[in-house]
């Protein structure tokens, strides 16, 4: 699938609940199930440390795709980090640098992402671009 | 104070009827900041479509008006906290701009390498960093004195920690996350034994709690409005005369001189001398009315029912399996920190938020407090005499549900 086939497909998913507690409990799934990152990942390089929440960010190389791994101390911060990595993880640094994340506005949790959350998931989702970027230029 | 008072006392504050995400708000953020009734919204109205005119320089009838307003205020606030003078009375921004004003003047004024000052784990980071930029300017050191397991300091430590290198103690008279409070009139005494000055931080006190200068003998008390129903840009620097008179200016600008020439500049007298450029004449008078609001219900009242209130919400709280409340002070103000099982507090806070109440998550700008107590943060619920038992009911009810889904 494509980077935007698995947004429209979140989108999709998403969009069958009227009631903002039931996107919440999808979310808290999504974030239970997300597999814990490595603790030899844990690292402070690793850390993109928010106010209210932190996060953990770990990126490698597979077959010209960049995988990304990560986890965060909040679940539903846990939950839009296995969002991202399911949106972004498996795809070329090309199709990541040029992708834009569309379905965290869609499905109605863009304010997660605001800077005055303080959580670290903007930062995330510059960082999951930085490595991309990184990766592409070296790649050329 | 009865329900039907209460209900009474809703109806002056405008914002308490709005619907968030369609439900009715629970506000429970009192200790980051309060609402603001309708006297004093009126009375900020009022100055600027009657009174305004720049202050203190000014010849004609607007300016005199506005200037006998802000100066009324400046003596009603001096009353209210019985200040020796208005002359003690310093309009600064907020409690973070009082801290830094002393931290700067006192400092330049008592202060050098190899000296020392005191503040508390439990301090908010405005009562710790102004202290640190000091000590890095100087060559100074802090030391911090502990607290126990029930979120309080210790006396005798910190009697340990005074001595002849000290030259400031700077701790909070009321917790903002532990809602501990300080038994500061002893921590005052302490400090004035070992001949050290101390300022005391009232940003959580003052809405809660009747203070007295003479009584309490602070060197330096500070608070913000906004914590008091007053609005936002607007806070308190008492300083005993001889302080304010002996420290040099904080920042230099019109107002706060009496002759300028390009030789020299001679400084006008108190409490100009602290106050460069337009003061916030309209918040001023705000702050005043917020205070005269206050006193019209009774400090002793609110405080007995905000009492009430914070106990009837912690025995609740306890019926919730995993709760762990995070300070537990025999003496407490209207704060309760709490955290349930090993939820983090910012998931339980945002789902909160759906359900329309309004609490706060995390280290409540006061970092070392909590990692001293090994834990991610807390969510903190801060009521005021605003707030209702049918409110702390909802909220447990909320809570029950967000911790089910979360747990």
């Amino acid at each position: 699938m494509t980077i935007n086939e698995i947004q429209d497909q979140i989108i999709a998913d998403f969009s069958q609940f009227d009631d903002w507690m039931d996107k919440y409990a999808l979310l808290i799934d999504l974030g239970n199930s997300l597999e814990p990152l490595d603790e030899k990942f844990k690292i402070p390089q690793n850390i993109i440390e928010g106010c209210q929440s932190r996060v953990w960010l770990n990126a490698s190389m597979a077959d010209g795709k960049v995988i990304y791994e990560g986890e965060s101390d909040a679940v539903l911060v846990k939950g839009i980090v296995s969002l991202l990595i399911q949106v972004l993880s498996g795809h070329t640094p090309e199709e990541i640098v040029d992708t834009e994340l569309y379905f965290i506005d869609s499905i109605g949790l863009k304010e997660h992402l605001s800077p005055t959350r303080s959580n670290g998931l903007l930062a995330m989702v510059k960082q999951m671009k930085m490595y991309a970027l990184v990766y592409k230029i070296k790649g050329e | 104070m009865t329900p039907l008072e209460i209900q009474h006392i809703r109806t002056d504050f405008p914002i308490l009827t709005e619907k968030i995400y369609n439900k009715p708000l629970i506000y429970f953020d009192n200790a980051a900041t309060t609402q603001k009734p309708k006297a004093v919204l009126d009375r900020i109205v009022y100055g600027y479509e009657h009174l305004n005119g720049n202050i203190h320089r000014g010849v004609h009838f607007l300016s005199q008006k506005a200037t006998e307003a802000h100066e009324e205020a400046r003596k009603f606030v001096a009353s209210y906290i019985n200040a020796a003078s208005s002359d003690e009375i310093i309009f600064t921004r907020g409690t973070t701009e009082a801290i830094n004003l002393v931290a700067f003047s006192y400092g330049e004024y008592a202060c050098s390498e190899g000296d020392e000052i005191v503040i508390s784990v439990m301090e908010h980071h405005s009562n710790i960093v102004p202290w640190q930029m000091l000590c890095e300017r100087k060559g100074m050191k802090l030391r911090i004195i502990p607290i126990n397991e029930k979120g309080e300091l210790n006396p005798d430590v910190f009697r340990s920690l005074i001595n002849t290198r000290t030259k400031l103690v700077a701790i909070t008279h009321v917790s903002n996350v532990l809602g501990t409070i300080n038994p500061v009139k002893e921590i005052i005494k302490a400090a004035h034994a070992g001949h050290v000055p101390i300022l005391i931080d009232g940003a959580q006190a003052i809405p809660h709690i009747k203070v007295d200068m003479q009584d309490l003998d602070a060197d330096f008390y500070v608070f913000s409005g906004h914590k008091v129903y007053a609005p936002t840009g607007i806070g308190v620097l008492y300083g005993k005369r001889e302080w304010l008179e002996k420290i040099p200016p904080y920042q230099g600008g019109g107002e706060m001189i009496q002759t300028v020439t390009f030789e020299k500049t001679t400084y006008n007298e108190l409490p100009f001398k602290f106050e460069a450029g337009t003061p916030d004449y309209i918040g001023s008078t705000a702050l005043a009315e917020a205070l005269k609001y206050m006193e019209k219900i009774g400090i002793e009242r609110i405080a007995a029912y905000e009492k009430e209130l914070t106990e009837y919400a912690t025995k609740r709280l306890m019926e919730i399996t995993g709760m762990r409340i995070i300070g537990t002070s025999d003496r407490k103000s209207a704060v309760i920190s709490f955290l349930v099982g090993d939820i983090h507090p910012y998931d339980i806070g945002m789902l909160l938020d759906k359900l329309g109440i309004a609490v706060r998550t995390g280290h409540h700008c006061a970092q070392p407090l909590i990692d001293s107590l090994g834990i991610p943060g807390t969510v903190r619920a801060s009521f005021s005499f605003y707030n209702t038992k049918e409110e702390v009911d909802t909220f447990i009810e909320a809570l029950k549900r967000v911790v089910g889904m979360l747990g």
